[in-house]
């Protein structure tokens, strides 16, 4: 869904573990599944303290430090 | 092909009775083609003839519609038309919303065909497009016998019971209406076409267009995380069971701002889930798998965030419209505003 977001605009995107469990994982334990939601929550934070000039997807292949070098260099 | 009887309608100003201190005056009638009208005489040439000019004054008309309409329709009827002209009214906004209640009325009481013409920007355009035939014109009269040509051409078809083809190709604003229609070609060989053309660089119009999203600056970046107040939003339709506030499961108008003030997490037992276009089972196992409330605490807890704002704010975003998404968005924001909330995370699905 990442591409519709972008799509329309929004400028700090973060993927997430699904549609139908965007912060969680039936098929883990409730231990590993809090740990998941909190990776996901931090990269969310991370973003938020990222500078972005468009719609910028922060993946858990593209993590805000990689997402920070797409970004044009700071003035 | 026989002469058409036709009808124009204008105000004080077109009509030459005066400016605008003549806008107050009523309904009158004058036979034949009367100041402006004498160009749509010029436009019809043989085609038909103006019969009388319909006249009213602006202000009179605006102040007192009902019987105004009532008087004018009478007016009109007396001629026997096959056709009524009203205006052009260019960017005129009490004479543009004059003449096209008028050819509504027309229509709708009379049986008349009726067309009327003015700038894209008059407010009567958006709102009578829908019921009337308006066909655009410049901003003022420079050209007016051009545009009194315009408004006849798609007159006379009017008035001759001719199909109406689409907005583009007959020149008046889009009514709003869909007509399905068997094209020559199937899609595959339409979109072939069109590809081709596209990469021949030759022009292309999408036959359907595409919405426009205009770009949203992003906000400044967080400086003081640990000092933040982040707030939880969600699209994903977590309600409060029993979903006291109403929220639609599909094309939502409603959000919903619920209190989480002392609450380490999200009780799946008080919370519920109206969203039809996802499978929410799991969702409502564990709403902290849509909203992380949990996991928000903690880092609060820990200091990594200053606060949690106190209030979750959730709607259901499937066939949403944009106009409400914005609506509430823009709602939504200015609560957080005003409660100092730094950041937003949203869980979409």
């Amino acid at each position: 869904m990442t591409p519709v977001a972008v799509m329309v605009g929004a400028n700090r995107i973060v993927s997430a573990a699904g549609i139908i469990h965007p912060l969680g994982n039936a098929d883990l334990s409730a231990e590993d599944e809090k740990a998941l939601r909190r990776r996901i929550v931090e990269r969310a934070l991370m973003a938020l303290q990222t500078e972005v000039v468009r719609p910028t997807v922060f993946s858990a292949d593209n993590p805000a430090s990689a997402a920070r070098g797409d970004q044009p260099p700071a003035p | 092909m026989q002469s058409l009887r036709v009808v124009c309608y204008l105000n004080q100003f077109f009509g030459q009775i005066g400016g605008e201190d003549k806008a107050g005056v009523g309904p009158r009638v004058f036979p034949g083609a009367v100041g402006a009208a004498r160009a749509v005489q010029q436009a019809l040439g043989d085609a038909g003839s103006v019969v009388a000019t319909v006249v009213c004054g602006d202000n009179h008309i605006a102040e007192h519609p009902e019987t105004a309409l009532v008087k004018l329709l009478d007016l009109v009827a007396a001629e026997a038309p096959d056709l009524l002209v009203a205006g052009p009214a260019f960017l005129a906004g009490r004479y543009g919303v004059a003449c096209a209640a008028l050819c509504a009325a027309a229509q709708a009481l009379l049986g008349v065909p009726a067309v009327t013409g003015m700038h894209a920007e008059n407010p009567a355009v958006g709102l009578y497009r829908r019921r009337v035939y308006i066909v655009p014109t410049g901003a003022d009269a420079a050209r007016m016998l051009d545009e009194a040509r315009r408004l006849v051409a798609l007159g006379l078809k009017l008035a001759r019971r001719e199909p109406i083809g689409a907005p583009a190709a007959e020149g008046y604003f889009p009514r709003g209406i869909t007509r399905n229609t068997v094209a020559d070609a199937n899609a595959a060989q339409r979109a072939t076409a069109m590809l081709l053309d596209k990469l021949a660089g030759r022009r292309v119009a999408s036959e359907v267009p595409l919405p426009d999203f205009p770009r949203i600056p992003a906000p400044p970046a967080v400086q003081d995380l640990r000092h933040a107040t982040i707030a939880l939003v969600t699209d994903g339709g977590l309600v409060p069971k029993g979903n006291p506030d109403g929220i639609e499961a599909l094309a939502a108008t409603r959000y919903g701002a619920y209190g989480i003030e002392g609450q380490r997490g999200l009780d799946p037992g008080q919370y519920d889930n109206v969203h039809r276009g996802y499978d929410t089972t799991f969702v409502k196992q564990d709403p902290h798998r849509l909203v992380p409330v949990d996991v928000a605490r903690e880092m609060e807890r820990e200091g990594a965030i200053g606060k949690l704002h106190e209030t979750v704010y959730s709607t259901t975003g499937v066939a949403t419209t944009l106009a409400h998404s914005e609506r509430m968005g823009r709602e939504i924001a200015a609560q957080l505003r005003a409660a100092r909330v730094d950041a937003v995370i949203l869980t979409s699905t």
